[in-house]
Parts: C-alpha cells; sequence; structure tokens
C-alpha cells in the first residue's frame, strides 16, 4: 500500500485551529473565525489532491497510508495509530471538508452576532479533525477515538447555548444517548479483539473468514448497536430531533450531512463482517426499515422547521442503513444517498437557517408563510434541496432514493416486496412532509409579524446555499453517470453478482416512486397549499397526530422503561451507600469511638496505678497456681 | 538448716518491693523498690541452686544483676532527664499519657 | 547450726529494714537502709555456697548501684515527692491488700511444695571451687547469652550518655554574658549577687539564713535545696541584739 506521510495534515490543519482558538481567548475574537475557515478550507484542498492523485492511480493502488506511531505495544498486541484512506474514505474527506467548509463560511455570517463566535469555530474545527480522524483511522480503536471526538464536538455544539437548561438538558440527551451506542463500538472492538487478535480494518478483514458465525453476529450487532446510537437510527433516535437546540450551522453539518451518517461509514466499512453474519445483516436492514417510517412519521407532525427537518434526516439515514444491510449491491447505493444527502440537506437546513435569520429566529412553520417573496435565493436553494430529496428526476435524491428503493425490491423473496414496499412508503411520507415544510414556510398567506418582514440573508449566507443547491441538483447525476461511484468503490467490497432477481423492471420501479412521490406532495398540497393554515396548532386532532407529535412516544417510552427505573436505581444505591457501606464504615468508627472512650475512664495516666494492676493481675495468676495445685 | 527459709524471706522481700513500686512517689525510691524486688528473686535463684545442686541457678542470677545494672544506668539516666525537664522526680507528675 | 544463727539474725534485721525503706520519709535514708538489705543478701549468698556472688553482690550492687543511686539523689535534690502522704484515691489499700496476697499466697506455696528428697547441696558442683565452677558454665554452656549481655552492658551505656547529653542551643554564657546579665535584669540589690548565710548573724552555718538591717531573715542567702527541704534554722535567736554585746572591762 502506498505510504503518504502528509495525510496527518489533513486532521493536523484544524485540531491545531481548534486548540489556538480556544487557548488564545478574547485575542483570537477578530480573527479567530477566519482562521478556523482558511484552515477548513486547506484541508479540503489537501484531500482534493489526495483525491486527484488517486484518480491517477490503477483502482488496487488508490488507498494510502500513513503510521503515525506506535500507540498501544503490549505483548502480542500491537496497535499504531495509522491513517488509512481509501476510495471509501476520500468521499468522506472531500464531503466532511467541502461541506464543513461552506458551513464555516455560513456560520461567519450566522454567527456574528454571537459573542462567543470564536469558541462555537473551535469546536467546528474541532469536529472537522475528528470527523476526518473517524474516516481515515485505519483500525476501530482509531476510529473510536474519532466517534468519541465527535461525540464530544456534538456535545458541545448542541448545548452552545447552554445558557438555556432546556439546550444543556438536549445535550446531554444526545450525550447519553451517544454513550450507549458507544458501549457498543468498545464491545465491538473487545471481541474482535478476544476471537481475533487484531482490531485493525485489515487484520480484522484477513480474520474474518477463519472467525465462527457466532463472534461475528455478535461483532455485527454491536456495530449495529453504535451505529443507530450515532446515526439516531431506531432504537436510539430520540436524541436528534433535541440537538436541533445547538445553532442551525451544526445541525447541517453534524447533524444532517456528516457525523450522523458516521454510522452508515462504520457498516460499510465493516461490510467483510456483515456480509459473514446474515443475521446482523438482517437486522440492519430492519433498524433501517423501523427509522425510515419512524422519523418519516415525526416529520409528518412537525411545526418546528429544524425539527422537521432533523425526522427527514433520520429517515434518510434509515434508507442509508437499509441499503447497507442489502449486502455488496447496496453499500455503493448507501454512500451514493450518503454523499447526495450531505449535498441537499445541509443545504435546506442552511435554507431553514436563513429563514430563522430573517425572521428573528421563529422556527415554528406555521407563524411563516409566503415568504418566499422576500427571501427568493433562500427559497430557491431550499426548493433545490426539496426536489432533490423528494427524488424528483433528474436531481441528486433520484439516482440515489430510486436506486435504495431499486435494490430493495431485488433482494428476493417476500423480503425484497416488503422492504421494498417500505421504502416506497418512505418515499411518499417524505414527499408528504417535505412538501408540507416547503408549503407553511415558503407558500401561503403570511402569518407573520407583518410589521417586521422577513429580509434575505447576506452574501456570506446565500454562497454555500447556493453551491449547496448546486450539489443538490449535479451531485447525483455526476456520481451515478456510468454507474461512477459503484465502480470507484467496488474493491472494498467483495465482488457482488449483479442485482438479485429483478421482480420488476427498473423503469416501473422508477415510475412507481415517482407516483408515490407525486401522490404525497398532492395530499400535502390539498392539505395545507389551499386556504389559510391555523398560526397555533390545532389540538382537536386524532391521536395518531398526537402521538406523532409527541415523536411516535419515544421519550415517553425511554423515560418510563429507563430513565425512571434508572433513577430509582441510583436512588436505592445511594440509599445503600449511605446506610450500609457508609453505615459500616461509621458503625465500626463509631464502636471505636465508643469502646476508646469507655476504655479511657480506666486510664488514669499515673504509673503507679499501673503497676498495682501488675500487681493485682500478679496476685490472680499466682492465685490460679495455688488453686490447680491445691 | 532448711533451704526453704531462703524462699520465704525472697518472697517477703519481694512482696515488699512491690508494695513500695505502687506507694511511693519519687521517681528514685521506686527504682530502689524495684531493685529490691530483683534482688529477692536472685537469693530465690541462689537457693535453687543450692537445692538443685548445681550452679545454673547461680550463673542466672549473675545475669540478672548485669542487666540490673543496665537497667539501673538507663533508668537512672531517664529519671534525669526527666528531671531536667520538668523539674521533679515524682512519678505522678509525668502523667500526660492521659490525655 | 551458725548458718541458722546468721539467718535469724539477718533475715529479720533484714525484712525490718525493707519495711523501713517504704515508711522513711527521705530517699538518702531508704537508700542506706536498701544497702544493708543487699549487705544482707550477700551474707546470704556466701552463706549458700556462691562466694563469687556475694562478692559482686557487694561491688556492683552495694558498691556501684548505690553509689549511682546516692550521687543521682544528689543531682535530683529533694522535693514533695518525699511527701508519704498518698494521692490517689483508693491506691495504697488496694496496693497493700493485693501485696499481702500476694506475698501470702507465695508463702503457702512455697511451705506446700515438697522436693520429695533432701537439698542436695553445692559440695559436688564447688569441688573445683565456686569461681572455677561458675567460670566453667558461663564460657561453655552459656557463652552466648554471655555475649548477648556484654553487648546489652555496652548498649546501656551508650543509652545513658545519650539519655543524660544535652544539646546546647546557645553558647555557654561568659562571664562578662553573666555579669551584664545580672546588671540589666533584675535589681540592683542582686547586682553584687546574693548574701552569704550567716551574715550579722553569730551563727553562720550555711543553714542560718542572713540577717537584714532590720533584723529579719533573708530566705536568699540559703541555697535553694536547703530551703526546700525545710533545713533552715530560726536564725532569730543568734541575732546580734538578743546577744548580750556590752563590752565588758577587762579587769
Amino acid at each position: 500500500m502506498l505510504v503518504n506521510n502528509g495525510l496527518v495534515y489533513l486532521i493536523a490543519l484544524p485540531l491545531f485551529g481548534a486548540a489556538l482558538l480556544l487557548l488564545s481567548g478574547r485575542r483570537a475574537d477578530r480573527w479567530g473565525h477566519l482562521l478556523a475557515t482558511a484552515l477548513s478550507g486547506m484541508s479540503f484542498i489537501l484531500g482534493a489532491v489526495q483525491f486527484y492523485q488517486m484518480l491517477g492511480r490503477s483502482p488496487e493502488n488508490r488507498a494510502v497510508s500513513q503510521k503515525l506511531f506506535s500507540w498501544i505495544s503490549v505483548g502480542s498486541f500491537n496497535i499504531d495509530a495509522g491513517l488509512l484512506v481509501d476510495q471509501l474514505s476520500i468521499c468522506f474527506v472531500l464531503l466532511i471538508t467541502g461541506v464543513g467548509t461552506l458551513i464555516h463560511i455560513y456560520s461567519i455570517a450566522y454567527m456574528d452576532h454571537d459573542k462567543d463566535r470564536r469558541r462555537f469555530f473551535a469546536y467546528l474545527n474541532f469536529f472537522i479533525a475528528a470527523m476526518l480522524l473517524l474516516v481515515m483511522g485505519d483500525s476501530y480503536l482509531n476510529l473510536y477515538v474519532g466517534w468519541e471526538g465527535v461525540g464530544l464536538a456534538s456535545y458541545l455544539l448542541i448545548g452552545f447555548w447552554n445558557h438555556k437548561p432546556a439546550y444543556a438538558t438536549a445535550s446531554k440527551k444526545a450525550f447519553i444517548a451517544n454513550r450507549v451506542g458507544d458501549m457498543g463500538l468498545s464491545f465491538a472492538i473487545m471481541i474482535a479483539f478476544a476471537t481475533m487478535g487484531t482490531v485493525s480494518f485489515s487484520g480484522v478483514k484477513e480474520a474474518a473468514e477463519g472467525t465462527s458465525q457466532g463472534a461475528l453476529t455478535a461483532i455485527g450487532i454491536m456495530l449495529l448497536l453504535a451505529a443507530t446510537g450515532k446515526s439516531a437510527q431506531f432504537p436510539l433516535q430520540a436524541w436528534l430531533g433535541d440537538a436541533m437546540a445547538g445553532p442551525t450551522p451544526v445541525s447541517a453539518l453534524i447533524h444532517a450531512a456528516t457525523m450522523v451518517t458516521a454510522g452508515v461509514y462504520l457498516i460499510t466499512r465493516s461490510n467483510f463482517i456483515f456480509d459473514a453474519a446474515p443475521t446482523a445483516q438482517l437486522l440492519v436492514v430492519i433498524v433501517g426499515a423501523i427509522t425510515l417510517l419512524f422519523g418519516a412519521i415525526i416529520g409528518t407532525a412537525k411545526d418546528d422547521i429544524k425539527k422537521a427537518l432533523a425526522a427527514s434526516t433520520m429517515s434518510q439515514i434509515g434508507y442509508m442503513v437499509l441499503a447497507t444491510g442489502l449486502g455488496p449491491v447496496g453499500y455503493a447505493f448507501a454512500i451514493m444517498h450518503l454523499l447526495t444527502h450531505g449535498f441537499f440537506k445541509a443545504g435546506m437546513f442552511l435554507g431553514a437557517g436563513s429563514v430563522m435569520h430573517g425572521t428573528g429566529d421563529e422556527v415554528n412553520m406555521r407563524k411563516f408563510g409566503g415568504i418566499r417573496h422576500f427571501m427568493p435565493i433562500t427559497f430557491a436553494t431550499f426548493g433545490l434541496g426539496y426536489l432533490a430529496i423528494l427524488g424528483v428526476p433528474p436531481f441528486a435524491g433520484f439516482y440515489s432514493k430510486d436506486k435504495i428503493i431499486e435494490t430493495a425490491f431485488y433482494a428476493g423473496g417476500i423480503k425484497g416486496i416488503l422492504i421494498g414496499s417500505v421504502a416506497l412508503f418512505g418515499a411518499a411520507l417524505t414527499a408528504f412532509y417535505m412538501s408540507r415544510v416547503m408549503i407553511l414556510t415558503f407558500a401561503g398567506t403570511p402569518r407573520y409579524d407583518i410589521n417586521h418582514p422577513p429580509h434575505e440573508s447576506s452574501f456570506l449566507m446565500l454562497l454555500p446555499m447556493g453551491i449547496l443547491a448546486i450539489g443538490s441538483v449535479a451531485s447525483g447525476f455526476l456520481l451515478a453517470r456510468g454507474e461512477a461511484l459503484v465502480h470507484w468503490l467496488e474493491p472494498l467490497f467483495e465482488a457482488h453478482e449483479g442485482h438479485g432477481k429483478e421482480i420488476l423492471p427498473p423503469v416501473v420501479i422508477s415510475l412507481m416512486a415517482l407516483a408515490v412521490v407525486i401522490i404525497g406532495a398532492a395530499i400535502a398540497w390539498f392539505k395545507y397549499g389551499r386556504g389559510t393554515v391555523a398560526d397555533t396548532a390545532p389540538t382537536d386532532v386524532s391521536i395518531f397526530t398526537r402521538i406523532a407529535r409527541r415523536d411516535l412516544l419515544q421519550d415517553d417510552f425511554n423515560e418510563s422503561v429507563f430513565m425512571r427505573p434508572g433513577q430509582a436505581l441510583t436512588r436505592l444505591l445511594v440509599k445503600t451507600d449511605d446506610v450500609v457501606v457508609d453505615g459500616t464504615v461509621r458503625g465500626v468508627a463509631a464502636a471505636a469511638l465508643a469502646s476508646g472512650s469507655s476504655l479511657r475512664s480506666t486510664q488514669t495516666g499515673f504509673v503507679r496505678s499501673y503497676a498495682a494492676l501488675i500487681v493485682i493481675g500478679a496476685v490472680v495468676l499466682i492465685a490460679a497456681i495455688w488453686a490447680v495445685t491445691l | 538448716m532448711n533451704p526453704t527459709n531462703y524462699l520465704y524471706i525472697s518472697a517477703l522481700l519481694f512482696t515488699i518491693g512491690a508494695i513500695g513500686v505502687v506507694v511511693r512517689r519519687n521517681a528514685i525510691v521506686v527504682f530502689m523498690c524495684i531493685e529490691l524486688m530483683l534482688n529477692a528473686a536472685n537469693l530465690s535463684f541462689v537457693t535453687f541452686a543450692r537445692i538443685n545442686g548445681n550452679l545454673d541457678g547461680q550463673v542466672v542470677a549473675f545475669f540478672t544483676m548485669v542487666v540490673a545494672a543496665c537497667e539501673v544506668v538507663v533508668g537512672l539516666a531517664i529519671i534525669v532527664t526527666i528531671y531536667r525537664s520538668r523539674r521533679s522526680a515524682s512519678v505522678d507528675d509525668a502523667s500526660l499519657l492521659k490525655r | 547450726m551458725p548458718e541458722s544463727v546468721l539467718f535469724w539474725i539477718m533475715g529479720p534485721l533484714a525484712v525490718v529494714a525493707a519495711v523501713g525503706m517504704l515508711l522513711v520519709k527521705k530517699a538518702v535514708h531508704s537508700a542506706l537502709l536498701l544497702a544493708w538489705v543487699m549487705v544482707t543478701l550477700a551474707f546470704f549468698y556466701i552463706a549458700q555456697g556462691a562466694l563469687f556472688l556475694g562478692i559482686v553482690q557487694v561491688v556492683v550492687y552495694t558498691g556501684a548501684v548505690m553509689m549511682l543511686f546516692l550521687f543521682i539523689l544528689m543531682l535530683v535534690g529533694v522535693d514533695a515527692a518525699d511527701s508519704l502522704t498518698e494521692t490517689i484515691r483508693g491506691l495504697r489499700p488496694i496496693a497493700i491488700t493485693a501485696a499481702i496476697g500476694f506475698g501470702g499466697l507465695m508463702v503457702s506455696l512455697i511451705s506446700r511444695a515438697t522436693l520429695g528428697r533432701e537439698p542436695v547441696g553445692l559440695d559436688a558442683a564447688n569441688a573445683a571451687g565456686n569461681v572455677q565452677g561458675l567460670a566453667q558454665l558461663l564460657f561453655s554452656t552459656y557463652v552466648w547469652p554471655f555475649e548477648v549481655v556484654s553487648a546489652l552492658l555496652i548498649t546501656a551505656a551508650l543509652g545513658a550518655m545519650v539519655l543524660a547529653h544535652r544539646q546546647r542551643e546557645v553558647a555557654r554564657p561568659s562571664q562578662r554574658d553573666l555579669s551584664e546579665q545580672r546588671f540589666r535584669s533584675g535589681s540592683l540589690a542582686t547586682a553584687a549577687g546574693l548574701p552569704g548565710p550567716g551574715v550579722f548573724a553569730r551563727h553562720n552555718a550555711v543553714d542560718v539564713p542572713a540577717l537584714l538591717p532590720d533584723g529579719s531573715a533573708a530566705p536568699a542567702s540559703i541555697s535553694e535545696t536547703l530551703r526546700t527541704r525545710g533545713d533552715m534554722i530560726d536564725s532569730s535567736e543568734f541575732q546580734l541584739d538578743q546577744v548580750n554585746t556590752e563590752v565588758r572591762e577587762e579587769k
């Protein structure tokens, strides 16, 4: 494998920026954001150079690696901190640094009035570094470091405005939900080490052949748990909606485009494990299908524009996870959807941020309406993203999502039909809730305070939105043209023997998808597009709507099943600690004290009284001798 | 003469010494009482040697004398040191162990 | 027969001396009584065929150890500890009862003990001489304890030196320092030194205080030890004005 000692700079530059911005304090307030943006951009340029060099090499020789240092060396357990950039990593590197840089630029304007803008940029840079380490690590352990790093960055950024207790709580919620997933990853690493003796990707890949089915399934399930935590998949999905407490650029970068897709990366990276463990793979499919519908249903009920988009993100990642669960044939489409989603969802989040910026941080869509007249560019970029997520040809989503639906249908047998139908139904729901967002926000009659009309955002914000909109339009076509991405990623995966059984021709499936999308959009139009929309959410709604508004009771479930018993257990343990453990310790001390103070009274301190006691003792002794010799 | 008589006198002297240790307060007198007890024990050893017809008892008495000499030297040095700091040779005054 | 005479004379005397040791007030008298007990014991040793121990008893105990006691008594002096009143309530009856019980039990035990044979006596053991017999044992069977005891002696000597040694923290005051100190502190009355005893009194022994001009006694003129001990004689009877100072004409 080729060695390139420049890889580390991809990570080092933003990491340096984060450290510098955090350490230099208020002095860096004036230039910190510019430096951070520049470093992120340089990282992108380095990534692009890598990509260009990669293009010039034959498919087998494209991966490059760098050994940083020997990290752990204990007996036969050797782990080098090493970097690996292959065809899969480079996709992520370009997405992270590219979208990341755009969002840096956007944030310069968006966070302009925030006195902590420097800290925000430091965290953003730190996130970029951690995320790059995640995708560039050459072993599960290195990945784990990045995995925790992005978790930390996410926690810090969700709670960026932590002076509001609800936001601080949201950050804690995200952190804890992620911890559950992280446990899965650490267990997976431990099992891998215990059974295979190695944790590097290449080592595990080689060893996977000779490892038992049970161990592989266990690793696979643990990796899936990790992925559900980080990617907000069922059953650890609850944190994503609350994570919207963070500033909107954070939502766009971390909670839409990059970090939440780390789970997809993890599963794709571990393809050799999942391919060998059908049970785990089936679980991946099930998790993906459930989340796909779960997110879509929540999306239909949310009035908060960011939360609606977050639910959409959850649903779209459900598509990706579903695709990864379909085996070798699905990985490339998962990554393709990931990349296109990165563009259009980040673009839409930035659009939402722009709308919020223009309306004085209003997030309730029922308070918008007709904003397109005031914010035409935002409307245009958001609209392009909207068309992309719906999967309208020839926008990006069409190429990626249709492929996933298609692959799902071709999975074979009843399973194929089932998950294909779920994916198709998800597409209809997507069309419905995205149209609802679109209509409530940009169409219809104004419901905001007419004295303070929205205003279009500044150029620095519009520029990234524009670039991302272009991506939303073109990325799908570019990636799918001649199956470019599929061939690009091919060396990584086991050669797959074409599609499964084609139960329907691809064209029919595409038409079906298009049809359900149109139906979904039409329902949304009939429901919200005509007439007026109440500016407060109606309360006389069916039980299903109410459940959907409560995020399908995910929080109630977690609270009643985990939180309250957990609290009760904690209280019990505290009580046990107080009474039993501390009680024993204090009891011993108290007993010693009591016996000491009672014995103390026998002590006079006078030598002569002690001597008298000795004499008495001697008398007793002699008396005993006297008695026994009697 | 029956050597047992020496044992009786030894017991009496020992008892008197024990009373003295408890009753007297002057550290030097207390010390002398201890010497009296040691001497009483020595008398017993010598008597036992005679009763048993070998010299081992006398050797032990000899060792006791040497140890007693050491004890006197060190003990009196301690008394002098205490007297120097406390200006008192009373054993009751050195009763700080209680606090 | 001569041994019985010795025993029945010396034995009761020794016991009386030991009891007296507890009853006398002054430590020095206790020391003398103890010396008497030890000399008695030396006699007993010799009478029982322990010639060497008898000599050692006199030399080491009555000679060296008792001298050491007297020496320390001289250093420490006398103080209130000489009082025979008991300060710890209830201790004396308890101690005396217990000790008498101890003694009684011991005597009872000794009287009950039977040897089952006649005492052997040391004639055989001392055939080659008592000193030679002891030396034989000391340097064969007991050579190891002997060496250990020698180490103990050295350690004790060193320990006594360490205990008695006083680290001087400031330089020893010179005569000049003492002189300055005398003048700078206290009253000028003492600057020239304390009055000597017996001044203006007709009796100038050390225990007779000097008389002040008004005829009263000056306690400062008596050594503190004597004062503490109460060995101060009322000097008023020696006052000059009490004495007929009339000069008679020589006829």
